[in-house]
């Protein structure tokens, strides 16, 4: 004890072990095709880039999901966060959205965020619907707490699903009461919900290997849904 | 009867509006005004349509609201609302001012901001122009009356999702086209109805109709400026001619038609548009329908004349409608993409086929565009305005 080295163990939390989401593969009503793969934590300065101009677009709140979304992966980069994982997913290698979360314990996963770049094509339900199929069959877990910070995110988790409420529980996203996905509610609404194809090819793999990201004039047109319209 | 011109027109981007109401009709409005360009010719009325301003909005009187922020005083002033026909009950209203010879110029705006609700509000409140004790106490929804009118015409025609698809992709095509459109997206048959992700993509809304074959609920703006023959000569614009317009109404409730299937409405507006422009449907060179669910754009040109009952869905199969077509169907990409605010629709048809006759539809443009058809379908089909434009050369 007394070094740096000891005292930042003393900083991180204590990890569990956590098995790895296999890859997968969407086609989107646009048919263009979304891998959908774990992100890493040497990955989470690009993906803080990401995010990063969205911190001041009040649309929709992505503000307050950029912000906390910003915390959480610096967090995960920094050690901060216990058991934290990140989804991304990429359209010819560019960013169209994540999701994250952690896993309490090894029954009880905590939803974190979902955020949409691309908008207009269910990216962010798809991603939303590879978290909870990690959650729940990948991890094993039982239940996964969800809040929702937007009416989007409401209707999406809390009504598509549907989600039960569990209000005896606050979220850690601000102490609001909690909504839950058993894997009853999971399985039930997998056929509707939950898509994606494996094994992804070599080839769309390694078009995914890299995190690129989208241009500003997407983030634009896409996020705050100025398309450039006259008026 | 003294014929009347369209000498300007003008549209706000469809989509959600962060501008208050009047502000989104003013900015419309005065684009319309622009493209005139009347100088000091003066306007002498303006018709403001609008079907929910004073459920969503809590403002009516929008007609005032108009010219007061136009500062078009002392212009007479009124709002049509005829649910989502209002816009074009309200260029018939403009044109039967200056037609009668009440007025010279006339002003029509539609508008709309239904985003200003959640979209379960907006849907109710559209759902309230169906018939009160025989529909709308069981939960009717325009969505769930489309379904219904959806299977009975697949059963009776043989159109099958595909065909709705085909329009979703083309409109969507077309839209990504249009500066003024909602939805700039393109769709694909994998994407929407064939790959293993299509359910999940494209969840079903009312079977058989599934998110893409609805339109999208829209906050806009559109407006023309009607014009005598003597101003519409001063101002020397190319001449845009409303050579007919047609109205017709059928039961309120869908159910007491004797053949639910048959849009008798569109079937005698549309002929009567057409007599009194003495042209056919054979004549017509591009066409807006209002397409609020895919079906409809495939029966309206049935009911119209554009094609025999149940040959619609197989020309839309042989690529006949899209803009290189025989028939170019809904240029601008229709309700279904370019979207449906629903008092300003009937406004933004005619804006459109507008600057097709005119050549100024730049990326759409319709080849050699002389005549042209929009259907604008109020409630489900029981009040249908439908209007001829005409190019005329100089």
């Amino acid at each position: 004890m007394g070094s740096v080295t000891d005292l930042e163990a003393l900083l991180r939390p204590p990890a569990m072990e956590m098995p790895p989401y296999p890859p997968k593969v969407i086609t989107l009503a646009s048919g263009e095709e979304m891998v959908v793969r774990e992100a890493v934590r040497e990955e989470m300065p690009t993906l803080l880039k990401a995010i990063y101009p969205l911190l001041l677009v009040e649309r929709d709140f992505y503000d307050i999901v950029a912000a906390r979304l910003y915390a959480e992966l610096l967090a995960f980069k920094r050690y901060r966060v216990k058991d934290e994982y990140v989804l991304v997913g990429l359209i010819d290698g560019v960013l169209a959205g994540l999701v994250n979360g952690r896993l309490v314990d090894g029954k009880l996963g905590m939803s974190y965020h979902t955020l949409t770049i691309r908008r207009g094509l269910r990216v962010g339900s798809h991603l939303f619907a590879a978290k909870m199929e990690y959650h729940i069959e990948h991890v094993g877990q039982d239940e996964v707490l969800i809040v929702a910070e937007s009416p989007i995110g409401f209707r999406r988790w809390m009504i598509e699903y549907p989600l039960e409420k569990k209000y005896e529980v606050q979220h850690e996203l601000g102490g609001v009461p909690s909504w839950v996905l058993t894997r009853q509610t999971y399985f039930d609404a997998k056929p509707r919900l939950v898509a994606g194809r494996r094994p992804v090819s070599a080839a769309q793999l390694a078009g995914a290997a890299a995190i690129r990201l989208p241009g500003e004039e997407i983030v634009r047109l896409q996020v705050t849904g100025e398309k450039g319209g006259k008026t | 009867m003294r014929p009347v011109y369209i000498v300007g027109a003008g549209m706000t981007r469809f989509g959600r509006s962060e501008w208050p109401l009047v502000d989104l009709a003013s900015a419309a409005s005065l684009a319309a005004l622009h493209h005139a360009n009347l100088g000091k010719v003066p306007v002498d009325a303006v018709v403001v349509a609008n079907m929910g301003a004073g459920r969503v909005n809590r403002q009516t009187a929008l007609g005032s609201a108009l010219v007061d922020r136009l500062s078009l005083w002392p212009a007479a002033a009124e709002a049509v609302e005829n649910g989502p026909a209002s816009g074009a009950s309200a260029v018939k209203v403009g044109v039967q001012a200056i037609a009668s010879g009440m007025a010279d110029v006339v002003l029509v705006t539609g508008v709309e901001m239904m985003r200003a609700v959640d979209g379960l509000e907006a849907t109710d409140f559209v759902a309230s122009l169906s018939h009160p004790e025989a529909e709308y106490i069981y939960g009717v929804t325009l969505p769930s009356l489309a379904g219904l009118f959806t299977r009975l015409y697949m059963a009776r025609y043989g159109v099958e999702r595909r065909h709705l698809a085909l329009v979703a992709i083309k409109n969507h095509d077309n839209a990504m086209k249009n500066p003024y459109a909602h939805i700039h997206q393109t769709v694909t048959m994998e994407g929407i109805l064939t790959a293993p992700e299509a359910i999940v993509n494209n969840p079903p809304v009312a079977e058989p109709l599934c998110m893409f074959d609805c339109c999208p609920v829209s906050d806009g703006a559109a407006a023309l400026v009607l014009a005598s023959d003597s101003v519409a000569d001063k101002l020397g614009a190319p001449r845009v001619l409303v050579a007919g317009i047609g109205q017709a109404t059928d039961t309120h409730a869908v159910q007491e038609r004797e053949d639910p299937t048959d849009l008798k409405a569109v079937r005698l507006a549309s002929a009567a548009a057409f007599a009194r422009a003495g042209v056919k449907p054979a004549d017509v060179d591009v066409v807006e329908l209002h397409d609020a669910f895919t079906i409809l754009e495939i029966a309206e040109s049935e009911a119209a004349g554009f094609f025999k009952p149940g040959q619609a869905h197989k020309a839309v199969e042989r690529g006949e409608t899209q803009l290189t077509g025989k028939l170019p169907i809904n240029p601008s990409g229709g309700l279904k993409a370019k979207g449906h605010p629903v008092g300003a629709t009937g406004v933004a048809q005619l804006v459109e086929l507008t600057w097709q006759l005119r050549g100024e539809a730049t990326g759409r443009q319709v080849a050699k565009a002389k005549t042209a058809y929009a259907c604008n379908f109020g409630g489900f089909g029981n009040n249908v305005v439908a209007t001829v434009l005409r190019k005329e050369e100089r």
